[in-house]
């Protein structure tokens, strides 16, 4: 692809799901339909206020909770399910 | 009766491998004639449990064979506690307040529940129904219950950790992590309690209503204890902290006992959950080694949380 500005030669790149071309001569940067406001989600995202603090509090050695601090996303994963289970 | 213990095609199938106290042959077919004199009936069915414990369930009856190196004269005191009229509507209670011995076998007959589906969503689990019974177990006054032995947990601990061979870099964290644990019995708000011993979402069945189940680890002890392993789970970044603050929260409304009378519970959970985290990493140790892997990352979450007790 072509840069509309410069009529360089455009590069593509993929970071975290977006989609962009740049120019190779001037640094322009295109983005296809619907990617600014992807973009824009994911800036509101990072900026939203942390998750609040669990109302009881936990140890001085317990993992980072909310961010990606938990394994949350495991809870079909036999070892959990084994472990809620068993002794 | 007996003429069932006769060879059976397709034995195989329930052969109980690398048993620490093998299953004798024949044993099943005991405990099917004891539930049928207890009146249980239909196809008898094996209960997938630990290895050195056999629970059969036939019909509306479950007869469980307890292990061999279990302290019988503890059992008898913990199953009559169990059939107190003080802890009936908490712990479920058995079908005979008596021990029976079955092929050497310790054994023990209660009434059939329904138990937790593990196809279930954790999140659908009765978390507060299991907090509310744990408040009221360590309610019950010990003076209407028979003088129990010390509640099983903490040394549950210590044979969990016995049972690693291995003396890999894992192994010697878990065992390093178990050393500086803080003196059981020195920890708890209170003198002991009613303890279950061995809490987790197996040990809930349902019949008119949510019962505690085995009496194994049922003692005098630290109540703290049965709230550790899902604190555990919680500070290892397991269980999502919704379901902790549900478990927690519903405790704490019921008047559970176990955590004092302060604001902070973590300052009487801290140690019992520094021990169970050290329980369930070292039996996450022996359960990857005896299949041959390496631990998952569930697993290792745990091996982590050893990490960061001994750093803290």
């Amino acid at each position: 692809m072509q840069c509309p500005k410069c009529r360089g030669n455009m590069r593509t790149y993929e970071r975290n799901g977006v989609h962009i071309e740049q120019c190779d001569n001037c640094r322009g940067i295109f983005l296809d339909y619907g990617e600014l406001e992807t973009l824009t989600r994911m800036e509101s995202q990072y900026h939203a206020a942390p998750p609040p603090p669990p109302a009881h509090g936990g140890p001085a050695w317990g993992a980072p909770h909310g961010g990606h601090g938990g394994h949350y996303g495991h809870h079909r994963q036999k070892s959990w399910v084994n472990m809620l289970f068993s002794t | 009766m007996r003429a069932r213990a006769a060879h059976r095609p397709g034995r195989a199938a329930h052969t109980v491998c690398a048993a620490e106290y093998p299953v004798r042959v024949g044993l099943e077919e005991e405990l099917a004639g004891v539930a049928a004199a207890y009146g249980g009936a239909g196809a008898p069915v094996l209960h997938p449990t630990r290895t050195d414990v056999v629970v059969l369930r036939m019909g509306e009856v479950v007869v469980k064979a307890h292990s061999a190196g279990d302290d019988v004269e503890a059992l008898r005191l913990r199953v009559r506690a169990a059939a107190s009229a003080a802890a009936s509507s908490v712990v479920l209670a058995p079908l005979t307040s008596e021990v029976l011995a079955v092929g050497g076998r310790a054994v023990t007959v209660w009434p059939a529940g329904r138990p937790l589906s593990q196809d279930d969503d954790p999140g659908a689990a009765p978390w507060e129904e299991g907090a509310r019974l744990l408040a009221r177990l360590h309610a019950v006054p010990l003076t209407l219950l028979p003088d129990l032995p010390p509640a099983g947990g903490p040394a549950r601990v210590a044979r969990a950790v016995g049972r690693m061979t291995g003396d890999g870099p894992v192994e010697q964290l878990v065992r390093r992590t178990f050393k500086e644990l803080p003196e059981p019995g020195r920890t708890g708000p209170l003198p002991g309690l009613l303890t279950h011993g061995d809490w987790h979402l197996g040990q809930l069945v349902h019949r008119d209503r949510w019962l505690l189940i085995d009496v194994d680890d049922l003692g005098v002890g630290d109540p703290a204890w049965d709230l550790a392993r899902p604190a555990a789970w919680y500070a290892a970044g397991l269980l999502d902290p919704a379901m902790w603050e549900r478990f927690l929260g519903a405790y704490l409304a019921s008047g559970g006992p176990a955590l004092g009378p302060g604001d902070d519970p973590w300052q009487w959970l801290d140690v019992p959950a520094r021990a169970l985290t050290v329980q369930l990493a070292a039996v996450a140790v022996c359960n990857a080694a005896r299949e041959g892997r390496e631990l998952d990352e569930v697993e290792y979450s745990l091996v982590e949380s050893c990490n960061r007790i001994v750093g803290a």
